[in-house]
Protein backbone atom coordinates (compact mmCIF):
# COMPACT_ATOMS: atom_id res chain seq x y z
CA UNK A 1 0.00 0.00 0.00
CA UNK A 2 2.60 2.50 0.95
CA UNK A 3 4.37 1.54 -2.12
CA UNK A 4 1.16 1.92 -4.25
CA UNK A 5 0.40 5.86 -2.84
CA UNK A 6 5.06 6.21 -3.23
CA UNK A 7 4.07 5.59 -7.07
CA UNK A 8 1.08 6.99 -7.99
CA UNK A 9 2.27 10.12 -5.93
CA UNK A 10 5.32 9.95 -8.53
CA UNK A 11 3.10 9.84 -11.42
CA UNK A 12 0.93 12.69 -10.62
CA UNK A 13 3.83 14.65 -10.09
CA UNK A 14 5.30 13.68 -13.77
CA UNK A 15 2.02 13.99 -14.89
CA UNK A 16 1.59 17.88 -13.38
CA UNK A 17 4.95 18.74 -14.44
CA UNK A 18 4.43 17.07 -17.73
CA UNK A 19 1.98 19.19 -18.99
CA UNK A 20 0.32 18.85 -21.63
CA UNK A 21 -0.30 15.36 -22.35
CA UNK A 22 -2.96 14.68 -20.17
CA UNK A 23 -4.86 17.90 -21.66
CA UNK A 24 -4.42 17.23 -25.00
CA UNK A 25 -6.41 14.00 -24.36
CA UNK A 26 -9.50 16.17 -23.06
CA UNK A 27 -8.69 18.85 -25.66
CA UNK A 28 -8.93 16.05 -28.19
CA UNK A 29 -12.11 14.55 -26.51
CA UNK A 30 -13.82 17.94 -26.63
CA UNK A 31 -12.68 18.32 -30.38
CA UNK A 32 -13.95 15.69 -32.13
CA UNK A 33 -17.28 15.51 -30.65
CA UNK A 34 -18.32 18.49 -31.66
CA UNK A 35 -17.10 17.93 -35.27
CA UNK A 36 -19.69 14.97 -35.41
CA UNK A 37 -22.66 17.68 -35.53
CA UNK A 38 -20.83 19.37 -39.00
CA UNK A 39 -20.66 16.21 -40.21
CA UNK A 40 -24.39 14.56 -39.58
CA UNK A 41 -26.49 18.10 -39.06
CA UNK A 42 -27.85 19.79 -36.60
CA UNK A 43 -31.54 18.20 -36.55
CA UNK A 44 -32.32 18.91 -33.19
CA UNK A 45 -34.29 15.39 -32.75
CA UNK A 46 -31.05 13.41 -34.42
CA UNK A 47 -28.41 14.73 -31.78
CA UNK A 48 -29.88 13.61 -28.25
CA UNK A 49 -30.41 10.10 -30.30
CA UNK A 50 -26.82 9.69 -31.38
CA UNK A 51 -25.09 11.93 -28.66
CA UNK A 52 -24.20 9.23 -26.14
CA UNK A 53 -22.56 6.97 -27.92
CA UNK A 54 -20.43 9.28 -29.59
CA UNK A 55 -19.69 10.67 -26.36
CA UNK A 56 -18.36 7.36 -25.93
CA UNK A 57 -16.46 6.45 -28.96
CA UNK A 58 -15.02 9.69 -28.53
CA UNK A 59 -13.98 9.41 -24.79
CA UNK A 60 -12.37 5.37 -25.49
CA UNK A 61 -10.32 7.20 -28.42
CA UNK A 62 -9.26 9.98 -26.27
CA UNK A 63 -8.14 7.31 -23.17
CA UNK A 64 -6.29 5.52 -25.68
CA UNK A 65 -4.06 8.67 -26.61
CA UNK A 66 -2.01 8.74 -23.60
CA UNK A 67 -1.98 4.95 -23.34
CA UNK A 68 0.98 4.54 -24.75
CA UNK A 69 3.47 6.34 -22.05
CA UNK A 70 2.09 4.67 -19.45
CA UNK A 71 5.26 2.32 -19.25
CA UNK A 72 6.89 3.51 -22.12
CA UNK A 73 8.92 6.21 -20.23
CA UNK A 74 10.01 3.84 -17.53
CA UNK A 75 10.89 0.81 -20.45
CA UNK A 76 13.23 3.30 -22.12
CA UNK A 77 15.15 4.87 -19.11
CA UNK A 78 15.83 1.58 -17.05
CA UNK A 79 13.62 2.52 -14.49
CA UNK A 80 11.42 -0.39 -14.90
CA UNK A 81 14.00 -2.72 -14.56
CA UNK A 82 14.59 -1.17 -11.20
CA UNK A 83 10.76 -1.02 -10.50
CA UNK A 84 11.00 -4.58 -10.68
CA UNK A 85 13.55 -5.21 -7.94
CA UNK A 86 12.12 -2.80 -5.81
CA UNK A 87 10.03 -5.30 -2.98
CA UNK A 88 6.64 -3.62 -4.32
CA UNK A 89 4.94 -6.18 -6.42
CA UNK A 90 4.58 -5.50 -10.43
CA UNK A 91 0.41 -5.45 -10.28
CA UNK A 92 0.60 -2.86 -7.37
CA UNK A 93 3.03 -0.87 -10.02
CA UNK A 94 0.32 -1.73 -12.35
CA UNK A 95 -2.47 -0.95 -10.34
CA UNK A 96 -0.80 2.49 -9.52
CA UNK A 97 -0.45 3.13 -13.17
CA UNK A 98 -3.52 2.47 -13.80
CA UNK A 99 -5.20 4.73 -11.05
CA UNK A 100 -2.18 7.59 -11.97
CA UNK A 101 -3.66 7.66 -15.79
CA UNK A 102 -7.17 7.34 -14.68
CA UNK A 103 -6.87 10.75 -12.28
CA UNK A 104 -5.17 12.40 -15.36
CA UNK A 105 -7.36 11.09 -18.19
CA UNK A 106 -10.76 9.47 -17.10
CA UNK A 107 -11.94 12.14 -14.58
CA UNK A 108 -10.77 14.86 -16.60
CA UNK A 109 -13.14 13.12 -19.52
CA UNK A 110 -15.86 12.67 -16.97
CA UNK A 111 -15.96 16.39 -15.85
CA UNK A 112 -15.65 17.56 -19.19
CA UNK A 113 -18.29 14.96 -21.04
CA UNK A 114 -21.56 16.75 -19.43
CA UNK A 115 -20.88 19.95 -21.53
CA UNK A 116 -20.86 17.74 -24.57
CA UNK A 117 -24.07 16.33 -23.37
CA UNK A 118 -25.36 19.88 -23.27
CA UNK A 119 -24.10 20.17 -26.79
CA UNK A 120 -25.86 17.41 -27.44
CA UNK A 121 -28.95 18.59 -26.58
CA UNK A 122 -29.17 15.62 -23.91
CA UNK A 123 -31.80 15.74 -21.45
CA UNK A 124 -30.90 16.03 -17.65
CA UNK A 125 -31.84 12.05 -17.15
CA UNK A 126 -29.84 11.24 -19.65
CA UNK A 127 -26.95 13.47 -18.67
CA UNK A 128 -26.54 11.68 -15.55
CA UNK A 129 -26.90 8.52 -16.68
CA UNK A 130 -23.24 9.52 -19.10
CA UNK A 131 -21.87 10.80 -16.06
CA UNK A 132 -22.68 7.58 -14.15
CA UNK A 133 -21.60 5.02 -16.78
CA UNK A 134 -18.46 6.84 -17.53
CA UNK A 135 -18.19 7.17 -13.61
CA UNK A 136 -17.31 3.10 -13.95
CA UNK A 137 -16.62 2.76 -17.29
CA UNK A 138 -13.53 5.21 -17.38
CA UNK A 139 -11.35 3.38 -14.68
CA UNK A 140 -11.88 0.28 -16.74
CA UNK A 141 -10.48 2.00 -20.13
CA UNK A 142 -7.14 2.56 -17.61
CA UNK A 143 -7.22 -1.06 -16.18
CA UNK A 144 -7.15 -2.90 -19.42
CA UNK A 145 -5.53 0.38 -21.26
CA UNK A 146 -2.88 -1.03 -18.70
CA UNK A 147 -2.64 -4.51 -20.37
CA UNK A 148 -1.87 -3.07 -23.76
CA UNK A 149 0.57 -0.39 -22.76
CA UNK A 150 2.84 -2.70 -21.38
CA UNK A 151 2.30 -5.60 -24.19
CA UNK A 152 3.25 -2.88 -26.59
CA UNK A 153 6.49 -2.35 -24.56
CA UNK A 154 9.27 -2.19 -27.42
CA UNK A 155 7.35 -3.07 -29.87
CA UNK A 156 7.82 -0.74 -33.13
CA UNK A 157 5.31 1.42 -33.93
CA UNK A 158 3.53 0.29 -30.28
CA UNK A 159 0.75 3.18 -30.55
CA UNK A 160 -0.96 1.76 -33.48
CA UNK A 161 -0.58 -2.36 -32.15
CA UNK A 162 -2.21 -0.71 -29.11
CA UNK A 163 -4.68 0.41 -30.91
CA UNK A 164 -5.79 -2.83 -32.39
CA UNK A 165 -5.24 -4.64 -28.94
CA UNK A 166 -6.98 -2.40 -27.25
CA UNK A 167 -10.30 -1.02 -29.09
CA UNK A 168 -11.97 -4.70 -29.31
CA UNK A 169 -11.40 -5.42 -25.44
CA UNK A 170 -13.63 -1.83 -24.51
CA UNK A 171 -16.42 -3.11 -26.96
CA UNK A 172 -18.53 -4.16 -24.07
CA UNK A 173 -17.98 -0.52 -22.47
CA UNK A 174 -19.03 1.32 -25.04
CA UNK A 175 -22.02 -0.75 -25.84
CA UNK A 176 -23.20 -0.90 -22.41
CA UNK A 177 -22.21 2.70 -21.53
CA UNK A 178 -24.04 3.71 -24.87
CA UNK A 179 -26.99 1.68 -23.72
CA UNK A 180 -27.33 3.21 -20.47
CA UNK A 181 -27.41 6.65 -22.05
CA UNK A 182 -30.28 5.58 -24.59
CA UNK A 183 -31.81 4.23 -21.96
CA UNK A 184 -32.40 7.00 -20.22
CA UNK A 185 -32.97 9.18 -23.20
CA UNK A 186 -35.88 6.93 -23.61
CA UNK A 187 -37.37 7.19 -20.28
CA UNK A 188 -36.10 3.23 -19.32
CA UNK A 189 -34.93 2.22 -15.87
CA UNK A 190 -30.42 2.02 -16.64
CA UNK A 191 -29.87 0.09 -13.38
CA UNK A 192 -29.05 -3.26 -15.44
CA UNK A 193 -26.83 -1.61 -17.54
CA UNK A 194 -24.46 0.23 -14.84
CA UNK A 195 -24.69 -2.97 -12.58
CA UNK A 196 -22.93 -4.65 -15.49
CA UNK A 197 -20.70 -1.99 -16.19
CA UNK A 198 -19.82 -2.04 -12.22
CA UNK A 199 -19.17 -5.87 -12.55
CA UNK A 200 -16.67 -4.70 -15.84
CA UNK A 201 -14.62 -2.68 -13.08
CA UNK A 202 -14.71 -5.25 -10.98
CA UNK A 203 -13.39 -7.91 -13.06
CA UNK A 204 -10.87 -5.22 -14.25
CA UNK A 205 -9.73 -4.46 -10.75
CA UNK A 206 -8.74 -7.97 -10.30
CA UNK A 207 -7.91 -9.38 -13.42
CA UNK A 208 -6.14 -6.53 -15.33
CA UNK A 209 -3.16 -5.38 -12.75
CA UNK A 210 -2.45 -9.32 -12.96
CA UNK A 211 -2.19 -9.45 -16.57
CA UNK A 212 -0.31 -5.93 -16.85
CA UNK A 213 2.29 -7.72 -14.76
CA UNK A 214 2.70 -10.89 -16.34
CA UNK A 215 3.19 -8.62 -19.69
CA UNK A 216 5.38 -6.42 -17.71
CA UNK A 217 7.77 -9.58 -16.97
CA UNK A 218 8.41 -10.03 -20.63
CA UNK A 219 9.10 -6.87 -21.52
CA UNK A 220 11.84 -6.96 -18.62
CA UNK A 221 13.40 -9.87 -20.18
CA UNK B 1 30.74 -20.54 1.14
CA UNK B 2 29.90 -16.88 1.60
CA UNK B 3 29.79 -14.44 -1.05
CA UNK B 4 28.05 -14.93 -4.24
CA UNK B 5 28.73 -18.45 -6.60
CA UNK B 6 26.83 -19.80 -9.45
CA UNK B 7 27.39 -23.20 -10.65
CA UNK B 8 27.13 -23.84 -14.73
CA UNK B 9 25.01 -20.96 -15.51
CA UNK B 10 23.70 -20.58 -18.83
CA UNK B 11 21.80 -17.45 -20.47
CA UNK B 12 20.07 -18.21 -23.59
CA UNK B 13 18.37 -15.18 -25.69
CA UNK B 14 15.52 -15.59 -28.52
CA UNK B 15 17.53 -19.50 -28.94
CA UNK B 16 21.10 -17.81 -29.02
CA UNK B 17 23.07 -19.15 -26.00
CA UNK B 18 24.97 -16.03 -24.98
CA UNK B 19 26.87 -18.17 -22.28
CA UNK B 20 26.92 -21.38 -20.80
CA UNK B 21 28.67 -23.42 -18.25
CA UNK B 22 29.26 -20.33 -16.24
CA UNK B 23 30.48 -20.45 -12.59
CA UNK B 24 31.91 -17.69 -10.91
CA UNK B 25 32.70 -16.86 -7.39
CA UNK B 26 32.96 -13.50 -5.36
CA UNK B 27 33.88 -13.37 -1.81
CA UNK B 28 32.53 -10.61 0.56
CA UNK B 29 34.90 -7.93 0.60
CA UNK B 30 36.09 -8.55 -3.02
CA UNK B 31 35.26 -6.95 -6.47
CA UNK B 32 34.97 -8.66 -9.72
CA UNK B 33 36.03 -7.37 -12.72
CA UNK B 34 33.70 -8.61 -16.14
CA UNK B 35 35.45 -8.04 -19.00
CA UNK B 36 34.63 -9.34 -22.78
CA UNK B 37 34.04 -8.18 -26.39
CA UNK B 38 30.45 -6.32 -27.06
CA UNK B 39 28.18 -9.36 -27.16
CA UNK B 40 30.03 -11.48 -25.02
CA UNK B 41 27.25 -11.65 -22.31
CA UNK B 42 28.28 -9.15 -19.83
CA UNK B 43 25.55 -7.36 -19.52
CA UNK B 44 22.87 -10.33 -19.73
CA UNK B 45 25.04 -11.96 -17.05
CA UNK B 46 24.33 -9.08 -14.91
CA UNK B 47 21.03 -8.64 -15.63
CA UNK B 48 20.82 -12.93 -14.74
CA UNK B 49 22.75 -12.16 -11.51
CA UNK B 50 19.65 -9.41 -10.88
CA UNK B 51 17.50 -11.46 -11.50
CA UNK B 52 16.16 -9.64 -14.88
CA UNK B 53 16.71 -12.08 -16.78
CA UNK B 54 15.66 -15.79 -16.20
CA UNK B 55 18.82 -18.22 -16.05
CA UNK B 56 18.19 -20.94 -18.87
CA UNK B 57 21.11 -23.72 -16.68
CA UNK B 58 22.38 -23.44 -13.39
CA UNK B 59 21.92 -21.29 -10.29
CA UNK B 60 23.16 -19.02 -8.18
CA UNK B 61 24.07 -19.00 -4.69
CA UNK B 62 24.39 -16.37 -2.02
CA UNK B 63 26.27 -17.91 0.67
CA UNK B 64 25.49 -20.96 -0.11
CA UNK B 65 21.63 -20.84 -0.56
CA UNK B 66 19.91 -20.70 -4.16
CA UNK B 67 18.75 -17.53 -3.96
CA UNK B 68 15.60 -18.82 -6.99
CA UNK B 69 14.33 -20.08 -2.91
CA UNK B 70 14.28 -16.13 -1.91
CA UNK B 71 13.51 -13.53 -4.54
CA UNK B 72 12.46 -11.14 -2.09
CA UNK B 73 15.55 -11.47 0.06
CA UNK B 74 17.86 -11.28 -3.41
CA UNK B 75 16.35 -8.66 -4.35
CA UNK B 76 16.69 -6.67 -0.84
CA UNK B 77 20.61 -7.63 -0.72
CA UNK B 78 21.06 -6.07 -4.93
CA UNK B 79 21.87 -2.58 -5.67
CA UNK B 80 21.58 -3.17 -9.80
CA UNK B 81 23.32 0.09 -12.21
CA UNK B 82 22.36 -0.88 -16.05
CA UNK B 83 23.20 1.26 -18.86
CA UNK B 84 20.41 3.61 -18.82
CA UNK B 85 19.74 6.30 -16.41
CA UNK B 86 16.55 6.11 -14.50
CA UNK B 87 15.80 10.09 -14.03
CA UNK B 88 12.70 11.95 -15.11
CA UNK B 89 13.39 14.82 -16.63
CA UNK B 90 11.22 16.48 -15.16
CA UNK B 91 11.79 15.60 -11.76
CA UNK B 92 15.34 17.49 -9.87
CA UNK B 93 18.44 15.41 -9.28
CA UNK B 94 17.35 14.87 -5.39
CA UNK B 95 13.70 14.19 -5.96
CA UNK B 96 14.47 11.34 -8.64
CA UNK B 97 16.86 10.42 -5.93
CA UNK B 98 14.53 10.53 -2.90
CA UNK B 99 11.60 8.55 -4.78
CA UNK B 100 14.58 5.48 -5.54
CA UNK B 101 15.38 5.94 -2.06
CA UNK B 102 11.85 5.31 -0.46
CA UNK B 103 11.27 2.92 -3.13
CA UNK B 104 13.97 0.40 -1.68
CA UNK B 105 12.91 1.19 1.99
CA UNK B 106 15.94 3.07 2.54
CA UNK B 107 16.39 6.25 4.23
CA UNK B 108 17.61 8.61 1.47
CA UNK B 109 20.03 10.79 2.78
CA UNK B 110 19.76 13.26 -0.52
CA UNK B 111 22.13 15.70 0.55
CA UNK B 112 25.09 13.64 1.58
CA UNK B 113 24.67 11.45 -1.41
CA UNK B 114 24.90 14.04 -3.94
CA UNK B 115 27.46 15.37 -1.99
CA UNK B 116 29.47 12.29 -2.05
CA UNK B 117 29.48 12.38 -6.13
CA UNK B 118 30.04 16.03 -5.53
CA UNK B 119 26.93 17.27 -7.20
CA UNK B 120 25.85 19.09 -4.30
CA UNK B 121 25.43 22.15 -6.65
CA UNK B 122 22.58 20.00 -9.12
CA UNK B 123 19.58 19.07 -6.29
CA UNK B 124 17.04 21.21 -7.54
CA UNK B 125 18.14 21.03 -10.94
CA UNK B 126 15.12 19.33 -13.61
CA UNK B 127 17.26 16.02 -14.89
CA UNK B 128 16.81 17.35 -18.44
CA UNK B 129 19.11 20.17 -17.50
CA UNK B 130 22.01 17.89 -16.59
CA UNK B 131 24.69 16.33 -18.91
CA UNK B 132 25.20 12.57 -19.40
CA UNK B 133 27.83 12.56 -17.11
CA UNK B 134 25.50 14.31 -14.38
CA UNK B 135 22.95 12.10 -14.82
CA UNK B 136 25.43 9.05 -14.39
CA UNK B 137 26.88 10.37 -11.35
CA UNK B 138 23.00 11.01 -10.22
CA UNK B 139 22.46 7.31 -11.00
CA UNK B 140 25.51 6.45 -9.32
CA UNK B 141 24.61 8.48 -6.09
CA UNK B 142 21.58 5.55 -5.25
CA UNK B 143 24.97 3.23 -4.52
CA UNK B 144 26.15 6.10 -1.70
CA UNK B 145 22.26 6.13 -0.22
CA UNK B 146 22.48 2.35 0.12
CA UNK B 147 25.45 2.85 1.16
CA UNK B 148 24.52 4.96 4.05
CA UNK B 149 21.87 3.19 5.01
CA UNK B 150 21.64 0.19 7.88
CA UNK B 151 19.76 -2.22 5.60
CA UNK B 152 21.22 -0.79 2.30
CA UNK B 153 22.51 -3.46 -0.63
CA UNK B 154 25.18 -6.24 0.07
CA UNK B 155 25.73 -7.06 -3.85
CA UNK B 156 26.56 -4.34 -6.05
CA UNK B 157 25.68 -4.99 -10.18
CA UNK B 158 27.29 -2.74 -12.16
CA UNK B 159 27.22 -2.40 -15.91
CA UNK B 160 30.02 -0.29 -16.95
CA UNK B 161 29.15 2.03 -14.36
CA UNK B 162 31.80 4.65 -15.71
CA UNK B 163 30.89 5.23 -18.84
CA UNK B 164 30.69 8.90 -19.30
CA UNK B 165 32.29 10.28 -16.12
CA UNK B 166 35.23 12.28 -16.21
CA UNK B 167 38.54 10.95 -14.06
CA UNK B 168 37.38 12.72 -10.67
CA UNK B 169 34.25 10.83 -11.03
CA UNK B 170 35.60 7.71 -11.67
CA UNK B 171 38.04 8.03 -8.70
CA UNK B 172 34.74 9.12 -6.69
CA UNK B 173 32.73 6.00 -8.20
CA UNK B 174 36.24 3.64 -7.08
CA UNK B 175 36.24 5.23 -3.75
CA UNK B 176 32.66 4.27 -3.12
CA UNK B 177 33.04 0.95 -4.80
CA UNK B 178 36.34 -0.07 -2.08
CA UNK B 179 34.19 1.71 0.99
CA UNK B 180 31.44 -0.90 0.26
CA UNK B 181 34.28 -3.91 -0.03
CA UNK B 182 36.00 -2.59 3.07
CA UNK B 183 32.11 -3.24 4.37
CA UNK B 184 32.32 -6.62 3.53
CA UNK B 185 30.02 -6.08 0.31
CA UNK B 186 30.48 -7.64 -3.19
CA UNK B 187 30.70 -5.80 -5.98
CA UNK B 188 30.47 -6.64 -9.88
CA UNK B 189 31.87 -4.57 -12.74
CA UNK B 190 31.38 -4.77 -16.64
CA UNK B 191 33.88 -2.69 -17.77
CA UNK B 192 35.96 -2.33 -20.35
CA UNK B 193 39.04 -1.56 -18.27
CA UNK B 194 40.52 1.56 -18.11
CA UNK B 195 41.00 3.71 -15.11
CA UNK B 196 38.49 2.41 -12.70
CA UNK B 197 39.93 -1.36 -13.27
CA UNK B 198 43.55 0.41 -12.26
CA UNK B 199 41.59 1.80 -9.08
CA UNK B 200 40.28 -1.49 -7.89
CA UNK B 201 43.18 -3.53 -8.67
CA UNK B 202 44.26 -5.22 -5.68
CA UNK B 203 40.55 -5.93 -4.50
CA UNK B 204 39.35 -7.35 -7.55
CA UNK B 205 39.60 -10.25 -9.43
CA UNK B 206 39.30 -10.87 -13.26
CA UNK B 207 36.51 -12.34 -15.53
CA UNK B 208 36.71 -12.73 -19.29
CA UNK B 209 33.49 -14.15 -20.42
CA UNK B 210 34.23 -14.61 -24.03
CA UNK B 211 37.15 -17.10 -22.80
CA UNK B 212 34.14 -19.40 -21.39
CA UNK B 213 31.67 -18.78 -23.57
CA UNK B 214 32.59 -19.53 -27.06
Amino acid sequence: MIGFMHILRRELRLAWRGGTDAVIAVVFFVLAAILFPFGVGTDPGMLPRIGGGIIWVVALLAAMLSLERMFAGDYEDGSLDLLYLSSIPLGTLALAKAAAHWLTTGVLLLVSAPVLALLYNLPGEAIGALVASMLLGTPVLSLVGGIGAALTLGARRGGVLLALLILPLYIPVLIFGASAIDGAVAGRPIGSQLMVMGGFLLAALALAPWATAAALRQAIE
Amino acid sequence: MQGLTTHNLACVRGERAVFAGLDLAVKPGRAMLLSGSNGSGKSSLLRVLAGLLPAAHGHIDWAGEDVADDPDAHRARTAYVGHADPLKPSLTASENLEFWGRLYGLEPEVEAALCQFSIAGLADVPARYLSAGQKRRVNLSRLAIGQNSRNGPVLWLLDEPATGLDPGAVSILAHTILTHLSNEGVAIVSSHGGRLDELLEGKADHFSISARGS
